[in-house]
């Protein structure tokens, strides 16, 4: 009894200092936090929106898409991005990778179809898709590619486009971004950003 | 795709930086767990909340404080997300059903921050802002002030089970530690591309002609101190995958450094504060070989991708991220499951069987290489006075750790610590799937869905919250038995460990002894670390094996 008196009171002791946390912690921190991101990475902060023509802005009404985030590809003559898991694919409502194990025959059969399918659209040995072609990401948002798929798309988006797969090789090179410090993560190339500069240089 | 020379100069680069940090923050906090001075801002909010910080609570005390704080959060989150439909920035979204709300609040108060909802989809920003955050830092808070008191019991002669002030701890740790780092560490994600606003998804008209909802929120705030706290809940479900948490590679290194930070300073800490820098040394030496292995092992099953899927891809890309790729994410992976942080950047749940089967191991170890903010430290020094009561047995002495000798009401409480996760685990899994509401939530069957059903009652039970993502909790089974598992998981250990400070506070410090273990010799690491393995393997080798090793063998 008397420790249940005691509980009660330090129960009440904590209940104070859970309101002031509440305020200091979960609405003075997070607003600092806000207004110093607002000041100092404004464009990065609204989600690191693009236009049409790869100029940077904070109004979704301009964008077409998020330089962060991968989108679905509708157009055949344009650079992939890699199978998607969020929901019907690249839906940031609903991030996620599959979360098949090794061993799932759902997962093996899928890869399987994939590489056999993009393969015969880049005109390539499936022995030459790269994994990250054949595989969903963990966000299900991965804005990039790698280098090697890139590289496998190159002469059917020069086609498409009528384009010198010179030219479009370029661009890809352009858009690579390689290890940070030359150790951090991995080679890469920003899909839309790819795709925005292929639409440009093509003037369409 | 991943080489290993990267791969190695993104680990020497990571270490570096916490071999720069981790003295000095270390130093810092002994500081802040023993200083009788407090600031002005901190004697005006004593003032407010009428708490009398300079109390010297008895163990007891300190622990009904530990208990009446969790209590009310516990309490107080649930209702925020029941409610939350009635709240502004709710983003349209309804209340938490009751066995999700509950699975939540406690999920959050006892710094596992298991998911069974997403995020996106399903919690507002006022929710993740003023509530899910607001736990991030004061369950982190409670963990240091609890490792902080068993500190201070080790240290102290004679003081009839006093420990120090809970509350005093709770304010100090928020105030001088997890406020101004955390407000660094979001500056810095935040310009480095995290996002940070209020805005309701705004949808976008995309290349092709498609729409796409750009995702916002309080993201970079909640980002810093779900890693410097070692909570680990995402703002968004794919966690720190998801490129609006975790943008670059840089980004990701930022993380990982910050869920190492305080666990390994906080070892450092403890040298100080008991007033021997090398038995500090010790322990963070046991902390580090632990995660190096880890790291070692779980790099390599990523990179050389062992496993039917990896090998008709070309490699284990399946939920990795192009920008982060195997080392990257294999890096993240051990420091998230050696932390009890549980964010991710990959899923887990489609790693290799070996690197699954480490992330595993990692969470079973307790959370000790180096583990929670606070829990890291004390899991850790438990295993130390098992070590030294082993070596006692083996040459026949009363075994002392610190010059406190370890007797059987000292033992009695270490053992009882010892059991309870395996317990809670064991007995978790083994309802789980024999329960067909637990098999259920299943997405695989055979020996990866045993692993599934482990892996999150492992989480649970040690305050993990990653997950092998395949499993469906959110039902009211799963959500019950992992609720039970994270509340029993946390505060069973916590009370044990106050007791156990209490006794030691009450003791006589003795001087080292001709037959005295030393405690700081490489001698020691090696034993402590051969302890913590043992234990570990011993308890969980026959269901790892019919979960991972079965798999790997297959």
């Amino acid at each position: 009894m008397k420790d249940l008196y005691a509980l009660l009171r330090q129960s009440l002791a904590g209940l104070r200092v859970l309101i002031a946390a509440t305020l200091v912690l979960g609405v003075v921190y997070p607003g600092v936090v806000y207004g110093v991101a607002a000041v100092a990475a404004p464009w990065r902060s609204h989600g690191s929106l693009v236009t049409g023509t790869g100029a940077h802005t904070t109004d979704a009404g301009t964008a077409v898409g998020s330089a962060l985030l991968g989108q679905l590809v509708d157009d055949e003559g344009l650079f992939q991005p890699r199978p998607s898991a969020a929901g019907a694919g690249y839906d940031p409502l609903d991030s996620y990778g599959s979360n098949y194990g090794p061993e799932d025959p759902d997962l093996i059969a899928a890869i399987k179809q994939r590489k056999a399918e993009i393969a015969v659209r880049e005109g390539v040995d499936p022995a030459d898709v790269p994994p990250d072609a054949v595989t969903a990401s963990g966000s299900g948002l991965d804005p990039d590619i790698s280098p090697a798929y890139a590289a496998l798309q190159v002469p059917r988006v020069a086609r498409a486009h009528g384009l010198a797969e010179d030219a479009v090789r370029r661009l890809v090179s352009e858009h690579t971004s390689g290890r940070t410090w030359g150790v951090l993560g991995e080679p890469r190339v920003n899909v839309l950003e790819l795709n925005l500069a292929v639409r440009v240089l093509a003037g369409s | 795709m991943s080489s290993l020379g990267p791969a190695l100069g993104q680990i020497a680069v990571l270490v570096i930086a916490l071999a720069v940090a981790v003295p000095v923050l270390g130093r810092y906090l002994s500081h802040v767990y023993t200083s009788p001075r407090h600031l002005a801002v901190e004697r005006a909010s004593y003032r407010a909340l009428r708490l009398d910080p300079d109390a010297d609570q008895h163990w007891k005390t300190y622990a009904l404080s530990v208990l009446g704080f969790s209590l009310v959060s516990i309490l107080g989150l649930y209702a925020f997300g029941r409610l939350q439909g009635h709240l502004p920035l709710s983003l349209g979204f309804a209340g938490l059903p009751a066995d999700g709300a509950w699975n939540t609040a406690v999920s959050f108060v006892t710094n596992t921050n298991w998911q069974w909802y997403s995020g996106e989809s399903t919690v507002g920003h006022l929710v993740q802002m003023s509530g899910l955050t607001v736990q991030n830092f004061v369950s982190a808070g409670v963990g240091m002030a609890v490792a902080a008191a068993l500190a201070r019991g080790l240290a102290r002669n004679l003081q009839d089970g006093r420990v120090g002030n809970f509350w005093a701890d709770l304010v100090r740790t928020v105030v001088r530690v997890l406020l101004p780092l955390a407000l660094v560490a979001a500056v810095v994600l935040v310009v480095l591309g995290v996002v940070q606003n209020l805005l309701e998804p705004q949808a976008v008209h995309t290349l092709t002609g498609g729409t796409q909802a750009v995702t916002g929120g309080p993201v970079a705030s909640q980002e810093a101190i779900k890693e410097l706290g070692t909570n680990g809940g995402g703002f968004y479900n794919a966690n720190s995958a998801h490129p609006f948490e975790n943008p670059t590679p840089l980004t990701n290194l930022v993380e990982i450094f910050l869920m190492l930070l305080i666990p390994f300073a906080m070892a450092w800490a403890f040298g100080r504060i008991v007033g021997d820098r090398r038995q500090g040394g010790a322990v963070l030496a046991v902390m580090a070989l632990l995660l190096g292995v880890s790291i070692a092992l779980l790099t390599w099953a990523e990179m050389a991708g062992p496993g039917t899927a990896p090998g008709v891809a070309g490699g284990a890309m399946e939920g990795k991220e192009v920008r982060f790729g195997a080392a990257a994410s294999a890096l993240f992976g051990a420091a998230t499951t050696g932390t009890s942080t549980g964010a991710v950047n990959s899923m887990h749940d489609s790693f290799t069987a070996p690197g699954g089967g480490v992330a595993m191991f990692n969470m079973m170890l307790g959370e000790v290489a180096p583990g929670g903010v606070g829990s890291g430290l004390y899991g850790m020094l438990i295993l130390a006075v098992v070590t030294v009561f082993l070596a006692g047995l083996m040459v026949g002495r009363t075994p002392e750790y610190l010059g406190k000798k370890i007797g059987q009401r000292e033992i009695v409480l270490v053992a009882l610590y010892v059991l309870t996760t395996p317990v809670l685990v064991l007995v978790g899994t083994a309802t789980a799937i024999t329960a067909s509401q637990g098999l259920a939530g299943l997405q695989e069957s055979g020996p990866h869905g045993l692993s599934e059903a482990l892996y999150a009652v492992t989480s649970a039970s040690n305050n993990n919250g990653s997950a092998f993502g395949g499993l469906s909790s959110g039902t009211p089974f799963w959500d019950t038995l992992l609720g039970l598992c994270m509340l029993l998981g946390r505060f069973v250990p916590m009370v044990l460990v106050l007791a156990l400070a209490g006794r030691f506070s009450a003791q006589r410090r003795l001087p080292p002894g001709a037959g005295t273990l030393p405690t700081h010799r490489p001698l020691f690491v090696a034993l402590l670390s051969g302890v913590a393995l043992v234990v570990v393997g011993l308890t969980y080798v026959p269901v790892l094996v019919l979960g991972p090793i079965v798999e790997s063998l297959s």
